[in-house]
Formats: C-alpha cells, sequence, structure tokens
C-alpha cells in the first residue's frame, strides 16, 4: 500500500491556509469568550439565585452567602450557603458540572444543612440530544432527585426503585440520566464532609454575632 | 485568475440582484430546497424562537460568504470544504455565545439548535454555489436573499403552529377566548403538518404561475399567427 503524498509544496503549502485560519478565527473567538463570558456568568447567577426557593425550600435568596470551599480533591468551588430570612442556616445549593451524553452538563444541587438529604436538583446548562436526553430538564425528572439520601451514592436504574438511593433512568436517555446522577455523586463525594464541617463550625455556640442558627 | 492548485474561479453567475430575489422566492431554502429542515421543525412551535433561529443564521450565512468570498483565490479544491467547516464553526460559536449573552432566556430554549447551525446545509451550499465561485457583493447579495427567504420559510411556519397552537402571535392574543387551542400544532407533528400544507401551497403557487405563464405565452403565439 502507497503512503499518500503531500503534493506541491508539501503539507504546510498545502494547509497554510487552514493552519492560519484556525490561528486567527482561535484569537477571535478567545475574544469573543473574554468580551461575554462575564456577562454569561452573571446570567447563571441571575438563574441559580432565581431557582434556590425552590432548590432549598425556606430558603431567602437575600439572605444567600457565596462561599469558596475546598473540596476532597483539594480543589475550591463555589457554593451558596443558604439562609431563612431570619438568617438561620437552611441549607447549601452546590454548583457541579461533569460530561453528559452529548457536551457538559451543570447542575445545581440542593442540600440540607447537615448535608444528609439532597433537597432538589436543578440543570443548569446542557445540550442533551432533543426530545430524549435533553428531558433531564424536566421538572418530573429533576423531582426523582428531591429527599434521595446525600451520604450514599445515587443509583440509576430501569425499573421502578426498590431502594430509597435509587433513580428511575429517563426512558431512551439512560446514559444522560446517569451522567446527571454521576455528577451528583462526584460533587457529594468531594464537598460532603467539607460542608459538613462548615456547618459545624456555625452551630449554635459557633455562630457569628450577625446571624442565627438552625 | 487563480495560481496553480488552487480553486478556479470563474466569476461568472447570476447578478447581485438575481442572487437576492432567487433567495428570497424563487429558490427560497426551505420551501423550493428543503434544506435547513432541523430548525425548521424543531423551532417554529413560536415566533420568537423562530425569528431568533432566522436572525442566528442570517449573521452566519452572511459572515461566512463574505469570509469565503474573500477567500476564494486561495481555497484548495481538496481543502474548501475544510475551510468551509472552520469559518461556519467559528461564526456559529460567536452567534450562541452572543446569544448566551444577550438573550439568556431564548439561549437555553434554543439549546442545541444553535450550535447545529454548523450542520445547516443551507450555509455551506451557499458557500460551495455562491461565495466561492462569486465576488463580495454577490456574495453578501446571496447570503442576505437565502437569510430573508430562511426567515420568511421559519416566519410564515410559526405563524401557522403559534397562531393555532396557543392562540397567540409574538406572545400577544390574536384568536378569541373561546379558541380552543390546537396544542398539537405546538408538539412535533404539527410542525410536520405545517410543514407538508405549506410545502403543498408552495408548490400550487409556483405550479398556477407557471401554467399561467404557459397560457400566456400560448396565446402570444396564437395572436402572432394571427
Amino acid at each position: 500500500m502507497t503512503q499518500p503524498t503531500p503534493g506541491k509544496g508539501g503539507y504546510i503549502g498545502q494547509a497554510w491556509l487552514v493552519i492560519l485560519l484556525a490561528l486567527l478565527y482561535g484569537g477571535g473567538l478567545a475574544g469573543v469568550e473574554n468580551a461575554l463570558s462575564g456577562k454569561i456568568k452573571a446570567n447563571k447567577r441571575a438563574e441559580t439565585y432565581s431557582v434556590i426557593p425552590d432548590l432549598v425550600p425556606g430558603s431567602d435568596p437575600d439572605k444567600t452567602d457565596e462561599i469558596m470551599v475546598r473540596g476532597e480533591n483539594a480543589k475550591e468551588g463555589l457554593v451558596y450557603r443558604t439562609r431563612r430570612t431570619d438568617g438561620s442556616h437552611v441549607g447549601w445549593v452546590l454548583p457541579a458540572a461533569g460530561q453528559g451524553f452529548a457536551d457538559r452538563i451543570e447542575l445545581l444541587i440542593g442540600l440540607d444543612s447537615g448535608v444528609t438529604t439532597v433537597r432538589g436538583m436543578y440543570v443548569l446548562n446542557q445540550r442533551e440530544t432533543p426530545g430524549l436526553g435533553d428531558y433531564i430538564t424536566r421538572a418530573d425528572f429533576q423531582d426523582l432527585f428531591r429527599d434521595k439520601p446525600a451520604d450514599r451514592p445515587l443509583a440509576v436504574v430501569k425499573t421502578d426503585p426498590a431502594a430509597d438511593n435509587e433513580i428511575r433512568a429517563l426512558s431512551g436517555a439512560t446514559i444522560s440520566s446517569e451522567s446527571v446522577a454521576a455528577i451528583v455523586n462526584r460533587a457529594l463525594a468531594n464537598f460532603r464532609e467539607p460542608l459538613r464541617a462548615l456547618a459545624v463550625e456555625r452551630s449554635p455556640g459557633n455562630a457569628r454575632p450577625d446571624e442565627a442558627v438552625e | 485568475m487563480s495560481t496553480e492548485g488552487t480553486t478556479n474561479v470563474p466569476e461568472e453567475g447570476p447578478t447581485a440582484l438575481e442572487r437576492f430575489i432567487n433567495g428570497v422566492l424563487p429558490e427560497n431554502p426551505i420551501y423550493r430546497q428543503l434544506l435547513g429542515m432541523c430548525p425548521t421543525l424543531a423551532v417554529t412551535n413560536a415566533m420568537k424562537p423562530a425569528v431568533t433561529m432566522a436572525a442566528a443564521t442570517a449573521f452566519v450565512l452572511i459572515c461566512s460568504n463574505i469570509m469565503v468570498s474573500l477567500l476564494r483565490r486561495l481555497l484548495k479544491p481538496h481543502l474548501r470544504i475544510l475551510v468551509f467547516t472552520l469559518t461556519i464553526a467559528t461564526f456559529v460559536t460567536i452567534a450562541d455565545r452572543f446569544l448566551a449573552a444577550y438573550v439568556y432566556e431564548m439561549s437555553k430554549q434554543l439549546g442545541p439548535y444553535v450550535p447545529l447551525i454548523i450542520v445547516n446545509c443551507l450555509i455551506i451550499s451557499r458557500a460551495e454555489i455562491c461565495a466561492s465561485k462569486q465576488g463580495l457583493g454577490v456574495a453578501i447579495s446571496d447570503g442576505v436573499g437565502m437569510s430573508l427567504g430562511f426567515g420568511l420559510g421559519l416566519a410564515t411556519i410559526a405563524t401557522v403552529r403559534e397562531v393555532l397552537g396557543s392562540g397567540t402571535w409574538f406572545g400577544l392574543h390574536v384568536m378569541p377566548a373561546s379558541w380552543p387551542n390546537w396544542g398539537i400544532m405546538a408538539l412535533p407533528p404539527g410542525a410536520f403538518i405545517t410543514l407538508g400544507l405549506l410545502l403543498a401551497v408552495a408548490e400550487w403557487a409556483t405550479e398556477k404561475r407557471a401554467s399561467t405563464a404557459l397560457w400566456r405565452t400560448v396565446r402570444m403565439l396564437w395572436s402572432w399567427r394571427h
């Protein structure tokens, strides 16, 4: 079998335009991302605040703190510490992300203050298959995560759940369903203990003078 | 003229005005060429997403036509599709990020359909048929005409589906309160039904116009003979 020859001018001579365009377009896209990423982050933050009362019932978005927490993997991540109107700590909203079937999925996980129960789950951003995987954005799927245990990994099953940590997969979108559960499990494994430690620090007796504690 | 190994660019073809007019009606992307069926069926349940999709596609189509036309003398035949795809993907990414920044809710509603503009055959076909062979003015005219034609197609289908399915147009109530919304029109079957019916109307109108023209020609020949 003969090897293909690069033709006149060699590979660079043939592909110089493609290489040059790739560099120019890449630079242009970096500039666009740099210019717009702040606005996009602000949009996601506003959406996060709008769903906090649903993710952690009883929360007052105006009383939410944004704190950086060092996870088990030694990396810091943003966590929303939610409080009631009277200032008492009611839970956490943990942003998490991971690979789905088609693209990256971004989630918000609502947790109680002791990180024992998942209070809610919300899909912030996804690009799953239309009509199949994108059903992870539906309320009926997201509600499946409500009141699930946060101290054990969630498991996706294709039949009716037999245990309290099981989630029924979406029909025709098992990989998307498993991806969401895997993202939740990874985030909980990473932040469960650090958040519990923070909750203890803020427990009665350790509270800041300006805040009430549950 | 082109250098050795690059695309031979004859610089011949329809004028800018012809390209523009052809794109709007005679070669309408949806009703005459059946291109871009994915967004046509997926985002036409209401006018707002349809118009947003039409605007995003117009941006990508016009910009890619401009770039390809400017680069046409440098294109090598076996690498031209790569250059088209690279160019289109760049402008689609810009459109996607822009929508996420300034029309966030609509960006979420359109979901993966904005990135999917990359595989819209309309855009790569205009690069191949027009922009890679003709000058900048013609390429821009072609892009604008085809964009208007595509927008017209999306808007007509979205109008039928939103009015019948939700009783609204651009979110404003246009049907009487007693109107029983035809829910199926807002669902995927409604997209296929509406597209099929409007395609039939477009075909009927074209044939009627053609038969009228034929009849006029026959009468004209008859009058000349006598």
